[in-house]
């Protein structure tokens, strides 16, 4: 099973992120969701995405990470830091814009691609457009 | 309580060695740092709320507020030890980049620090350019684009200088605060290129950088604690 996580600001937006992805995904594809701060507020938290994340190896043999902007990228890079490299390889992070990416990766994941794949899907996702003309 | 009656046989006495960073130096260091950093905590927000996110103040204090109570309820045998706590408490309670920044700065230069009882100029020279990089590789912040490094760097460069030329550790810190402190400065006209600020584009110039502030305001910490 391959696990995508969402990393936000706000654990309400990244739950939230998750749940509209999940609908995308079926039973093959893990979605979840971290954010916010040790104390609820807005912020991301090395120490509560490093504790998903070992969760989640758990169940999936590959992790594909979508962070919102900023501390949650940093934020995760800092927790694969912690992560054993056997661990490490199996984690990815895209750099895609968090709801759209989340979506198609959850989709691209469905189908059985590899996290390289998803990764690049969730990628392309900037080059969404929603309204036309 | 017993802790103090520890601390008092390993160190003989209670005077901090200006010379060495050993473990009592370096505990008093973490408390000067969250009392400066407290002390500032309206004054980093006020910077931050001008090309940021109004929050580096706030998440700073709470990170050295939680790192130093981890050690104040911890006994140490190497300084190493000392700054992996204060890496992980601030990786996870300061929420902002500044807290997996500054957790990888202390988490790096715990390791070069792992197992000494204490530090003379050179090893904390080397362990903070360690952090240093940690911080580059984490964050890929070049220097000029606005941010905590364009502090660091002429401090540590200064720090390391210092150690060639034979300095005490308290004269060291010395000149690398000044360096510090310009480095902070320089950032005023910066365009940020990294972190929310760089949102604001050209609007960024003419404030000075919170992180880089932050960052002085450490390096202030750590001189004035030997001072003392």
């Amino acid at each position: 099973m391959i696990g995508i996580l969402v990393v936000c600001h706000s654990a309400k937006a990244a739950k939230g992120i998750a749940e509209i992805a999940s609908q995308m995904a079926g039973e093959k594809v893990k979605v979840v969701g971290v954010g916010g701060n040790e104390e609820g507020g807005i912020g991301t938290s090395t120490a509560d995405i490093y504790a998903v994340l070992s969760e989640l190896l758990n169940e999936c043999e590959s992790i594909v990470v979508i962070p919102d902007l900023g501390s949650a990228v940093l934020s995760t890079k800092a927790a694969l830091e912690f992560l054993t490299d056997e661990q490490k390889s199996k984690v990815i992070i895209a750099d895609a814009p968090v709801l759209e990416g989340a979506m198609m990766a959850a989709v691209e994941a469905s189908t059985g691609s590899p996290k390289e794949k998803v990764m690049q899907v969730a990628e392309s996702a900037h080059l969404l457009k929603k309204l036309v003309n | 309580m017993l802790l103090f009656v520890l601390r008092d046989l390993d160190g003989g006495c209670n005077k901090l060695d200006n010379e060495k960073l050993d473990v009592n130096t370096t505990i008093a260091i973490l408390e000067r740092i969250k009392d400066i950093i407290e002390a500032n905590k309206d004054y980093l927000t006020e910077l931050d709320s001008a090309i940021g996110d109004a929050d580096h103040g706030i998440n700073m204090n709470r990170g050295f507020s939680k790192a130093i109570e981890k050690v104040r309820n911890n006994q140490y045998f190497d300084i190493g030890s000392i700054f992996k706590d204060v890496a992980m408490s601030l990786m996870s309670t300061v929420g902002g980049a500044a807290g997996p920044l500054y957790g990888t700065f202390f988490m790096r230069a715990s390791m070069k620090l792992a197992g000494h009882k204490e530090a003379d100029l050179t090893l904390l020279a080397q362990a903070f350019r360690e952090g240093l990089n940690g911080v580059i590789a984490l964050g890929k912040a070049q220097p000029g684009d606005k941010t905590m490094v364009d502090a660091l760097i002429p401090a540590i460069d200064a720090l390391e200088t210092a150690a060639k030329e034979g300095s005490s550790l308290k004269d060291g810190l010395a000149k690398a605060l000044a360096m510090a402190e310009k480095g902070m400065k320089d950032t005023i006209p910066l365009v940020a290129k990294k972190g929310r600020a760089s949102y604001l584009g050209e609007r960024s110039a003419g404030h000075q950088d919170p992180g880089a502030t932050s960052s002085y305001l450490i390096l202030k910490a750590f001189y004035e604690a030997l001072e003392n």
